[in-house]
């Protein structure tokens, strides 16, 4: 089975990949951050190492992940999504952590 | 491209184009070879850190640039016109085998991470070689535009690596420097480890701070553990190599073997950058900096420093810069000359100004002056 989620990626991010608005990725099977992440570097290759290292797969400590309204950033990367972003309905949010002062 | 007529016929005009890496983004200034008035063309990334941008010198359309964030990591970008246009190419800088372990701060061992590329450097000898400087310090080699990168790691694995520690901005390899007709050498810099050698292309490397006084380590003799901040040569005298260290400005006259202060009558010798004029050898610029603590220029005074002597004997250059109220840094990258006939001289600073002299720092102005802070500066000289 085969899902197309929608990804919101922050604006550097859009801005590297050369993408306007959300980006849409055809994910095989379950729907988790791991399968999402990885549709969408496929997509994106220039995307590699700028969410999760390369080497370590590990989110980078400045990049959150939301959806649904919840911070999912701590979930494993194997945990399913929310059926609400595997349906399409609701959008994989990828976030530069707030900073600045 | 513009044109001229003179007596001698109608001659094409060299163009000068500055490339200004800042921390919001990059900067491509351009002017004729007159560098009389300029145009300003960014940011490119903006909102990015720009470590370095520099062109190939044998195809000056070629341009590397490092672009950089505490967020999303390390990007390479690529232009093959000019910097009008920009591709991302590799960004894979994978330690070779297992990077082992490095001095931190408080004296614990801490294992190799990769943080960023400080530098690139584009061969002199190979349009599609480029070497790249990164933190955690290790040297990395391209030999396909940038398209894929592997890491020379004999440097990281000398026999010293265990030793090495960071200085205040991070473990980095900032200087790259290639050996103008011997592809085979090449020196770097590294804070706070030193400067090293190789002559057979990056397999094995040698230590070359025989001679550097530093006050922050134990032993002055120690082999490494000097916080080199700078490094220049003139190819005309490749076995000649000028050093901005963190304290003392350093002379070698053979290829880093020795070395000898030359900071002279420098109102202070800490310091970032050094460059060496594009067509007298022994003519050296520094910038000197209050001290390791105060990094701005004594008194307030914005000093662009030059010896004609290399080194020991140095004039003040004042026209056209601030000579009150200034507290600025000039950092090691960021400052760069041209190949005019009369030799221009750039830096940047952190206040965002980019000065410029058309002959040879006699005299200064602002090109810009209200860039974010700048880290970088190259110029190309357009024939």
């Amino acid at each position: 089975m085969s899902y197309t989620v929608r990804v919101v990626l922050p604006a550097h991010l859009r801005a590297l990949a050369k993408v306007h608005g959300d980006v849409s990725v055809e994910v095989a099977g379950v729907v988790t951050q791991r399968t999402v992440l990885d549709a969408l570097e496929t997509d994106f290759p220039v995307l590699v190492g700028t969410i999760r290292d390369r080497t370590t797969a590990q989110r980078r400590a400045f990049v959150r992940f939301f959806a649904c309204a919840e911070d999912l950033s701590h979930e494993g990367p194997d945990t399913p999504l929310p059926e609400q972003v595997a349906s399409g309905h609701e959008p994989f949010l990828v976030v530069g952590a707030m900073a600045g002062g | 491209m513009s044109f001229s007529v003179n007596r001698e016929g109608i001659h094409a005009m060299g163009g000068t184009r500055v490339l200004v890496g800042t921390r919001k983004g990059a900067f491509i200034l351009t002017s004729d070879e007159e560098r009389a008035t300029w145009e300003v063309d960014g940011p490119l990334f903006p909102g990015w850190e720009i470590y370095h941008l520099k062109a190939s010198p044998i195809d000056p359309d070629r341009i590397y640039l490092s672009q950089t964030s505490g967020w999303f990591g390390q990007v390479i970008q690529r232009s093959d016109d000019g910097g009008k246009s920009w591709e991302a190419v590799g960004n894979d800088f994978s330690y070779d085998g297992v990077p082992g372990e490095h001095q931190w701060y408080d004296g614990t061992l801490r294992p190799w991470a990769f943080t960023r590329v400080w530098h690139l450097e584009p061969s002199l000898h190979d349009a599609e070689t480029v070497y790249a400087g990164v933190e955690d310090a290790a040297l990395f080699k391209s030999t396909d535009g940038g398209l894929h990168w592997a890491e020379l790691s004999g440097l990281r694995q000398h026999e010293t690596g265990p030793q090495w520690q960071p200085g205040a901005g991070g473990m980095c390899l900032h200087t790259i420097l290639e050996h103008p007709t011997d592809p085979g050498l090449l020196y770097v810099a590294i804070s706070a480890a030193g400067a090293f050698r190789t002559s057979d292309g990056g397999l094995t490397w040698q230590p070359i701070n025989k001679g550097l006084r530093s006050g922050e380590i134990p032993d002055q003799d120690s082999e490494v553990g000097h916080c080199v901040h700078n490094l220049d040569l003139h190819p005309s005298r490749p076995d000649v190599l000028y050093m901005q260290k963190h304290w003392d400005v350093m002379r070698s006259k053979d290829a880093g073997e020795t070395w000898q202060e030359v900071s002279g009558n420098l109102p202070t010798d800490f310091g970032f950058a050094i460059t060496v004029h594009a067509h007298e050898p022994e003519t050296v610029y520094v910038v000197p900096i209050t001290s390791d603590s105060l990094h701005f220029p004594p008194d307030g005074k914005l000093r662009v420093y030059r010896s004609r002597t290399g080194g020991d004997d140095w004039e003040a250059l004042t026209q056209g810069l601030p000579q009150e109220n200034c507290y600025v840094n000039v950092l090691r990258d960021a400052m760069a000359i041209d190949q005019h006939p009369s030799c221009g001289v750039y830096f940047g600073t952190s206040g965002g100004q980019v000065y410029a002299s058309r002959d040879s720092g006699d005299s200064w102005a602002a090109i810009v002056r209200d860039l974010p802070a700048v880290l970088s500066v190259e110029v190309q000289t357009l024939r």
